[in-house]
């Protein structure tokens, strides 16, 4: 199969290496620890694993069976065929991180596209090669913050209307740095403005980090927010969905110094999770403090133009204990799936999904408040998320949704104690008039029964 | 390989020159070329700020290394050359002269018993080869 | 053969992909917050589509040749994986679906996590972290847990040896500790010595790599695990190497308690051009509760006519999250796939052919190249590029110069400790045929080296591009380019 020696090469090379047997390569392992009986199943052919994995994902109900109304970071949109016609060429996906760059231009070129479209969308002046979600990018704003001021800041404000997972992660990474001080997202009114946010904001904060549009899918203009965090000496960091900076004015426009987020809505399927794409793009004064993957053009002998992984000796490899991150990886392929989708859709595609996310969303949210028993706060303005207060628990009214063919949307009450019976629901551009009719109807029959 | 005779040295590169109590730090010859085209260079501490010997208190970056600049005494940090953050390319061409980096107001000047003269950290160089 | 970028192709008022017109009435747009400006480039489909088909032109790839870079385990990656992790059942789940409607995926990972279990010789698994560095973070931030659950807070410092890769003593800063480097013994072995000395009740734990960045198995494993764990200390094993082990010995039975596995190097999910990797990591039984969570668990049996339900679980002691939603699920099923046909006897055979070639090609080279740590290896060796009758030969342009011959160089100046390395991994995927071919290549450089050194120097003569310069890259800093009309402005 995938291990291609004959019998007699096999003999062959035993006896060039000079040992007796192939057992004899591995003496040095103790003995009584070597070649243990492992219980796993018999070996399946390429057909019977087909079957069988056939078999066990056709057990799933998809985001095709049912009607998607589920988001909370990870959101069913479009993906043009043509982004997975390039990413399942074997020259990018078989190909390793492009140290030897006169070997890989390709994959660099295509790297520094990726960081050209994610500046331009973002309105930062680099991006990075990518971190592995929008959850690890968050908190490498928090660790790059905390470098960049040498440790001598340790209060992180952070917004109770950030994805709550993504703090979750915040939180994991700077377990390690014992002065740092996590705060706001626990004290403020999770529905906050971002004027909340300003007393918490002190001469000792290193970073704020607010989310665009927000995990209740609201859009608030952090113009002034960044003002005050600069007149504190302190960062801002904005959590943003690329899609809805194709509408909305961009961080950089606001004058946040960190952009990050999850690029997963840029032609990368859900697929249960992962692997998604992390943004970051930062301001040109922070870019050495940047922690991942960077390429940068150049010239070789005979002046042409090309491609190199730059700055690495900021990297672990070379840091050692002194780096920042000890991240290796990019998300490779996916900022490849998210340039191509991005190249697809140009200035007008992809302007017009983020359109029609909106337009269908608001559509949705207006007919969902005229149904009794449920409110939509149509107030603020707000993407392609809202939050819907519900007249009953939200795990009996998506129960019931199910049945009707519905995935119905998040239930906030898991992470808000506050917000039982609310639910945030998303809309995006594969929804049609006729899905959001069904959903709404279901939620009239059961605020009826 | 210029190891000017009038400054002390450390074994991680460093040279110091003294002036009354002053101490005033850079990288040596040796050093620089070591590291070769130097592509970056940022303070770790603030002017004002108080340093004890060894702490780290600048990073030189070429295209493949990354060195730490340590303080060779204590003391309290009077002078940076903040010139020096965008004209780096002075570590390789200047390394005595405009590339001095910062200078220390020393708390303990018997400090500088323990780093080497002239003599010893040539032939220091030496025994770590080119 | 320069390509332009998608920035040069553009032309405004071109789109690559259409959509349907709104079916619903149009809401207002809040025009203070609408944004002005969109400076992305306008390109059609078959601009899009020739754009990236040159540039995978540019790429050198397992698919179009031998790909012997040391501690990455570039070996084949298998056409099946990538159908399976697109089938639609697995592509078009969202995270956040009722677990009901995701049984298969959690059967998946459930039984995912019970073949790393049986062949790693742990008791529970993640499969949460995203690559191997983050596993190693992960592992890490387990061991803090432990010992402050415990209430020992004296312990400050994590034993890393010399020859580990630079993400060990990374991640143990970043999870802030000390790091104590470990010096190696001639034989290539961490040196067991300067591990008793250093072990005290201030130590945390060790991180060891096994088989070592040499690619020899520490000959004293489980006396030098036991020191550590005299000394109350844990023990995480890199498992980037686990290649070389699969079917030969399990890592917990040599007494490691931790230990992230690449599922990106051992079980053929492939490296995408660096990323997405997985890196699930496994644990003893006492550090179960430390992992982060969910993780999947059984919760409710099934019978003769009921499958089981699966479902998540979370440790009560979790160090948290580590990512968002579940880890990489979609290289979790290129893994299963991979296990699934193979079977225990199928992943001995490669971790064998894995040795059997590497130490092949080590008795070709050997004699032309000085292998300085010189007995029978695992997976990969490290020989030295650098000979003293050809003064001014270095690693690099022996590694320059095999992409002449179209070979991809092993990884260079890696591990530290040995001068000018040349470290070589060449998978068990490979035929005799291209380890000959490769060797062959390898001898001719070498005496190149001696007669014509320039061509090494000048290397590569046919490739896309020839050297780049590092330095101008690193000066200038150019990042990303814009539309033609921006820049004008």
């Amino acid at each position: 199969m995938y291990t291609p020696h004959t019998d007699s090469e096999r003999e062959e090379m035993l006896k060039v290496i000079g040992v007796p047997s192939i057992e004899s390569l591995f003496e040095d392992v103790p003995a009584e620890h070597r070649f243990p009986k492992l219980n796993l199943p018999e070996p399946l052919s390429e057909m019977e694993v087909t079957a069988q994995l056939q078999e066990l994902s056709s057990i799933n109900e998809t985001t095709q069976d049912l009607i998607c109304f589920l988001g909370a970071g990870a959101y069913n949109h479009y993906v043009p065929a043509a982004v997975d016609t390039i990413l399942r060429r074997g020259e990018f996906y078989t190909a390793y991180t492009p140290y030897q760059p006169e070997i890989s231009q390709g994959t660099l070129q295509a790297i520094f596209e990726y960081q050209s479209l994610i500046a331009n969308l973002t309105g930062m002046d680099a991006s990075n090669a990518s971190h592995y979600d929008g959850a690890t990018a968050t908190a490498e704003a928090a660790v790059m913050a905390y470098h960049h001021f040498r440790g001598k800041r340790t209060r992180i404000v952070v917004s109770p209307a950030v994805n709550p997972q993504y703090r979750a992660v915040v939180r994991t990474y700077m377990a390690g740095y014992e002065t740092v001080e996590i705060t706001g997202d626990q004290q403020i009114n999770p529905f906050h403005a971002p004027e909340d946010l300003l007393p918490l904001i002190d001469t000792n904060t290193s970073l704020v980090i607010v989310q665009y549009p927000d995990f209740f899918g609201r859009v608030r203009d952090y113009t002034n927010l960044a003002q005050i965090v600069h007149e504190a000496g302190a960062l801002l960091a904005v959590v943003i969905n690329p899609l809805a900076l194709a509408l909305f004015k961009s961080p950089g426009e606001m004058g946040a110094d960190i952009a990050c987020g999850e690029g997963q809505p840029l032609g990368i399927p859900l697929s249960y999770g992962g692997p998604y794409l992390g943004i970051f793009a930062t301001k040109k004064e922070y870019v050495r403090k940047m922690a991942g993957r960077l390429v940068g053009e150049t010239t070789d002998k005979q002046g042409r133009r090309g491609y190199v992984l730059t700055l690495t000796a900021r990297e672990q490899h070379i840091r050692r204990e002194k780096a920042t991150s000890n991240i290796c990886t990019n998300q490779g392929l996916m900022a490849l799936a998210a340039t191509v989708y991005m190249s697809l859709l140009g200035k007008t595609g992809l302007r017009q999904v983020a359109e029609l996310c909106y337009h269908k969303a608001h559509f949705t949210a207006q007919q969902i408040n005229q149904i009794p028993g449920f409110e939509v706060d149509l107030s603020t303005p707000f993407f392609h998320e809202f939050v819907v207060k519900c007249p009953d628990s939200v795990e009996a009214i998506n129960e019931y949704l199910l049945d009707n063919g519905i995935l119905g949307g998040y239930d906030l009450g898991n992470d808000y104690p506050s917000l039982k019976n609310h639910m945030l629901i998303a809309v995006t551009e594969k929804n049609t008039r006729e899905d959001i009719e069904i959903l709404c109807e279901a939620l009239k029959e059961y605020s009826h029964d | 390989m210029k190891v000017p005779s009038n400054l002390k040295y450390t074994k991680t590169d460093e040279w110091v020159k003294v002036e009354g109590n002053i101490a005033t730090i850079g990288i040596s010859d040796y050093a620089q070329s070591q590291l070769s085209d130097i592509v970056y260079f940022e303070f770790k501490v603030d002017a004002g700020e108080t340093v004890h010997k060894d702490q780290s208190i600048a990073t030189v970056e070429s295209v493949k290394a990354a060195a730490d600049v340590n303080a060779p005494v204590s003391g309290k940090v009077v002078e940076l050359n903040n010139a020096l953050t965008d004209k780096f390319e002075a570590i390789n061409t200047d390394p005595y002269g405009a590339a001095w980096m910062l200078k220390i107001e020393m708390s303990n000047p018997s400090e500088l018993d323990t780093l080497m003269d002239a003599a010893a950290y040539e032939s220091y160089c030496q025994e770590r080869g080119h | 053969m320069t390509e332009p970028t998608i920035y040069e192709l553009s032309s405004p008022g071109r789109q690559g992909v259409r959509y349907p017109q709104p079916d619903v009435p149009l809401a207002e747009l809040p025009q203070d917050l609408v944004r002005k400006e969109l400076p992305l480039p306008e390109l059609s489909e078959l601009n899009v589509i020739r754009h990236f088909t040159h540039l995978s032109h540019l790429n050198y790839s397992i698919d179009g040749g031998f790909y012997p870079l040391g501690s990455c385990t570039m070996k084949y990656n298998p056409k099946i994986n990538e159908e399976m992790a697109r089938l639609p059942g697995f592509l078009h789940t969202h995270p956040l679906q009722p677990i009901e409607t995701v049984q298969g995926n959690l059967a998946l990972m459930y039984e995912l996590q019970e073949y790393l279990k049986e062949i790693t010789g742990f008791d529970a698994v993640t499969l949460q972290p995203a690559a191997g560095a983050q596993g190693e973070f992960t592992g890490v931030m387990i061991i803090r847990a432990y010992h402050k659950s415990r209430g020992d807070t004296k312990r400050t410092r994590i034993l890393v040896p010399d020859s580990a890769h630079g993400t060990n003593p990374a991640t143990s800063a970043m999870s802030g500790y000390e790091v104590v480097h470990i010096p190696s013994d001639k034989r290539g072995n961490v040196d067991i010595n300067a591990i008793r000395a250093a072990c005290d009740d201030t130590v945390a734990g060790l991180m060891l790599t096994n088989p070592n960045t040499l690619g020899l198995f520490e000959e004293q494993v489980v006396e030098v695990n036991k020191i550590v764990h005299q000394a109350g200390g844990l023990v995480y094993g890199d498992g980037a190497n686990l290649n070389a082990l699969l079917g030969i010995t399990r890592p917990a039975d040599l007494g490691f308690d931790i230990m992230h596995i690449n599922l990106h190097k051992t079980f053929s999910t492939p490296h995408g051009g660096g990323g997405p990797g997985s890196g699930p990591v496994a644990v003893t039984a006492a550090l179960k509760e430390f992992l982060p969570g969910p993780i999947v668990e059984v919760i409710e049996e099934g019978d003769e006519e009921m499958p089981p339900m699966f479902g998540f679980y979370q440790p009560n002691q979790s160090i948290g999250r580590v990512k968002a939603f579940h880890g990489h699920f979609g290289m979790m099923v290129r893994a299963y796939t991979y296990i699934s046909m193979h079977g225990a006897e199928g992943l001995r055979k490669v971790a064998e052919y894995a040795v059997l070639n590497a130490n092949y090609l080590l008795a070709r080279l050997r004699g032309t190249y000085k292998v300085p740590y010189d007995r029978i290896c695992k997976h990969e060796f490290v020989a030295e590029g650098v000979w003293d009758d050809a003064p001014g030969v270095h690693a690099l342009d022996i590694a320059k110069r095999l992409m002449d011959y179209n070979f991809h160089p092993p990884t260079n100046y890696f591990p530290l400790i040995v001068r000018e390395a040349l470290m070589i991994e060449p998978t068990e995927t490979e035929t005799k045929q291209t380890l000959d071919r490769f060797a062959d290549v390898m001898l001719k450089i070498a005496e190149e080296a001696h007669q014509q050194p320039d061509l090494l120097h000048e290397a590569p003569h046919n490739t896309p591009v020839g050297r780049l310069d590092e330095v101008k890259a690193a000066k200038e800093l150019v990042l990303c380019c814009w539309l033609p009309e921006q820049v004008q402005n």
